[in-house]
């Protein structure tokens, strides 16, 4: 299998700082907003953007974690998803909350989660900070905050690899031949 | 670790993982209780059928919680409101019921293996919902979630479990269970309610409740089984409540820590005083809380499993 580094660990860094600047400057700094990662890689690069936000406002950003399993619609199509812990310590009503994830590919995942936030409380906004936006999306959804586009061809694959879950910063895309 | 099997029927035959991945799995739910809006999405178009041939208020009204905080369509049958007592035989009732394509079929029966019947005959998935004195297993499954939410784990405890333990699926169910993670399980009773193979399940048994409550993690107290003829086992309730009926004084022979627990439907001034019930060291209603979340586990990894 080929592996094509798309951004090195240097890169990935400055992308999640941009996001961050990206998500201060449209929400004119950090008052009423909170972030949300999608488990399991989200909540890593969530909390990445967390400290990062810290950094240059001197706020601490709400942050919470989301398993969108019981909201899947493919849920007892795939082979057995393990639910895990929803964790949303703080009141999401009226405040704007930006959903993070590591790669938008079909949009199913985001409506997943729009639901799941939806059920909890009433945003006042919802956005979505993705590193990676692929094409092949099956839902009309469209990422507020994106690290880089990416176009796969057939039989290839783009995986954010962070250090929390992989060992490694990276983004590579893997090329079944 | 997967889910592969299709039925619930008892907790002698589960693994320390599927047992592990069960509480897991209600850890992840018991959020969704807790919530303004107390329903996800995630068995949309399942349907789920009760069929208790014996009274309940907990374990039938938690199954429904359950399937309807998932989105499930449930419906409830009691043997005494159904054809069964017209004469209709419990196979004839199940297939009946089947071919209406329900998923999940919940059972309580009198009969100890009613739901291994019904699990051979059936495609739904059945669970066992208590069969007689045999076993209860979603009732040690949530027993066990509520030793480790408050206990912090389930292994090297001591767990006393007093009362009528020879007609009490509780019991097995729960000593099946704390056996598999290594705890000292011992059990209290009069000798007429004490059954004669406790040792072989690795079970220590005392007569005197003061000896058998010494350093006690865990105390579970059982009601007398008056439907399986409990009564006719001891000389009355009162001198069973004088010799076995856990007191405020009895808590301080356990460790400081300890918690009580009850399965319901609680005889109050016969196994347990009001002192107690109600008392600081009771999580009696936290073991039904936890219950829905570990019966929402179950009807999702029953239905999620691979197939």
């Amino acid at each position: 299998m080929d592996k094509i580094l798309i951004l090195g660990k240097k890169a990935l860094e400055r992308v999640v700082n941009r996001i961050c600047y990206e998500i201060l400057e449209r929400n004119q700094g950090c008052h009423n907003l909170s972030l949300i990662g999608i488990r399991t890689r989200g909540v890593h690069i969530a909390a990445r953007i967390k400290e990062r936000i810290k950094a240059i406002e001197n706020v601490d950003v709400p942050l919470g974690v989301l398993d969108i399993t019981m909201y899947r619609d493919d849920i007892f199509k795939l082979k057995f998803p393990k639910v895990r812990k929803t964790e949303i310590p703080f009141n999401v009503n009226n405040i704007v909350v930006v959903l993070v994830d590591d790669v938008i590919h079909t949009g199913r995942t985001t409506r997943a989660a729009i639901d799941a936030i939806m059920d909890i409380g009433r945003p006042k906004k919802i956005q979505l900070a993705v590193i990676v936006d692929r094409n092949e999306r099956e839902l009309p959804i469209h990422p507020d905050y994106t690290g880089i586009l990416y176009r796969v061809s057939t039989g290839e694959e783009v995986l954010v690899r962070l250090k929390e879950v992989d060992g490694v910063d990276e983004v590579i895309v893997t090329r079944s031949s | 670790m997967d889910w592969r099997r299709k039925d619930l029927l008892e907790i002698r035959e589960l693994s320390r993982e599927e047992i592990l991945l069960v509480l897991d799995t209600a850890e992840s739910f018991k959020e969704v209780s807790k919530r303004d809006i107390k329903k996800v999405p995630t068995l949309r178009g399942k349907t789920i059928i009760t069929l208790f041939f014996e009274p309940s208020t907990r374990t039938r009204t938690s199954f429904e919680i359950a399937a309807k905080r998932l989105s499930a369509d449930t419906i409830n049958i009691s043997a005494t409101t159904s054809s069964v007592v017209k004469g209709e035989t419990l196979k004839d009732t199940a297939l009946n019921l089947e071919s209406m394509q329900p998923d999940v079929i919940v059972i309580r029966h009198s009969l100890a293996g009613a739901p291994h019947i019904l699990s051979k005959i059936l495609n739904s998935s059945v669970i066992n919902a208590g069969d007689g004195s045999h076993e209860h297993p979603t009732q040690a499954l949530l027993d066990l979630f509520t030793i480790r939410e408050k206990k912090g784990k389930i292994e090297n405890l001591k767990v006393v479990i007093v009362g009528d333990i020879a007609h009490s699926r509780v019991a097995r169910s729960n000593i099946f269970c704390l056996k598999k993670f290594g705890n000292e399980v011992v059990c209290c009773g009069p000798p007429s309610m004490i059954p004669p193979y406790l040792d072989t399940l690795g079970v220590r048994v005392e007569y005197k409740l003061e000896s058998a409550l010494k350093d006690a993690d865990v105390i579970m107290a059982l009601r007398i089984q008056k439907e399986r003829g409990g009564v006719s086992f001891i000389p009355s309730l009162k001198e069973y409540a004088t010799f076995y009926g856990l007191k405020k004084e009895h808590i301080s022979l356990a460790k400081d820590d300890v918690i009580i627990m009850h399965p319901g439907p609680m005889n109050r001034g016969v196994e347990i005083t009001d002192e107690v019930a109600d008392g600081p060291y009771s999580v009696i209603l936290d073991q039904v809380e936890n219950g829905v979340a570990v019966r929402m586990a179950i009807l999702y990894l029953l239905l999620g499993r691979e197939q």
